[in-house]
């Protein structure tokens, strides 16, 4: 369902778990479908014996594409015109994220119903692991 | 830096959908797409990373013959290198023009951006490197912008 530019107000939110206990499987899952096999995501025991992490962590690209999930839930299929992202702080296994979208604002451009959205995923913990910023196409 | 060709599959699609938990049907069922609003399956939006799998020199893929910096043996497979010169993922940034979908054939160029540097008191000294990326499909036509940004840290990140 598409949103509706006449329904929207600003600060509107929808907020969605977009992963519980993350597994290290889905983090394979993630480094198999997208070709990113860095290690740091999939190798325990290089990343703790030879980088110095505590564990292996995501790919900053599969919290992106978690929060995607939530964020084409709410504005619909095939609607986003711009979707952006900053990583704020790494995700590993075990973190469970959830997504907030809220409504910054809606505007008409070249004839296009369009609402801005700021993103933030968050973990267990409350601390923020991706900030950003999002535009979609809505309806009338 | 060289054009990449990016094939876009549907079970391509599908695989990452199910990577990310998205259960859509719109990612992975042709007949419950075919009745939505797009009319036919498409890509999530961040799909457009995947186009490592069709960079040949891409270096965070193992190649056959070439010394991987995995674990094998010992804890890395490559000696002598700093064990951060993978770097981390800083920012993402997409523009879209229209949804990918199966059987686009894209034409993906990468061009570097813009690089600063910065203290870091969790890291050290981070340099960052700017990546702007297009993908046209096969008329030639812009369907999508992707802008990146990589950071290289001085020394792993402080967790505390």
């Amino acid at each position: 369902m598409a949103l509706k530019m006449s329904a929207l107000k600003v600060g509107d939110t929808h907020k969605e778990r977009v992963v519980e206990n993350l597994s290290r499987t889905q983090i394979v899952m993630y480094a198999g479908v997208s070709g990113d096999y860095n290690p740091l995501h999939t190798d325990e025991v290089y990343t703790k014996e030879a980088a110095g992490y505590p564990s292996v962590f995501a790919h900053g690209m599969l919290t992106m594409g978690l929060t995607g999930k939530a964020l084409t839930n709410y504005v619909g299929d095939g609607r986003l015109t711009k979707f952006g992202v900053r990583f704020t702080n790494q995700v590993w296994p075990g973190d469970t994220l959830d997504t907030t979208i809220t409504v910054e604002g809606c505007r008409q451009e070249n004839g296009q119903n369009l609402v801005d959205l700021k993103l933030s995923t968050t973990n267990q913990d409350g601390k923020e692991v991706v900030s950003g910023s999002a535009t979609a196409r809505v309806d009338a | 830096m060289a054009k990449i060709t990016f094939p876009v599959e549907a079970t391509h699609i599908m695989m990452f959908a199910r990577a990310v938990g998205d259960t859509n049907p719109v990612y992975h069922d042709a007949e419950k797409a075919k009745a939505t609003e797009v009319g036919g399956i498409i890509a999530p939006p961040s799909f457009a990373q995947a186009v490592a799998q069709f960079d040949p020199e891409y270096h965070l893929r193992p190649k056959p013959g070439e010394k991987w910096f995995g674990s094998g043996k010992t804890a890395s497979g490559v000696e002598g290198k700093a064990s951060s010169s993978g770097g981390l993922h800083a920012e993402q940034h997409y523009e879209y023009i229209r949804p990918l979908r199966p059987g686009d054939v894209l034409t993906v160029e990468t061009k570097p951006g813009k690089t600063w540097e910065r203290e870091s008191k969790r890291a050290g000294k981070l340099t960052f490197r700017e990546r702007v990326t297009e993908y046209r499909d096969q008329k030639g036509e812009l369907v999508m912008i992707a802008r990146g940004v990589g950071v290289t840290t001085e020394r792993p990140v402080d967790q505390g």
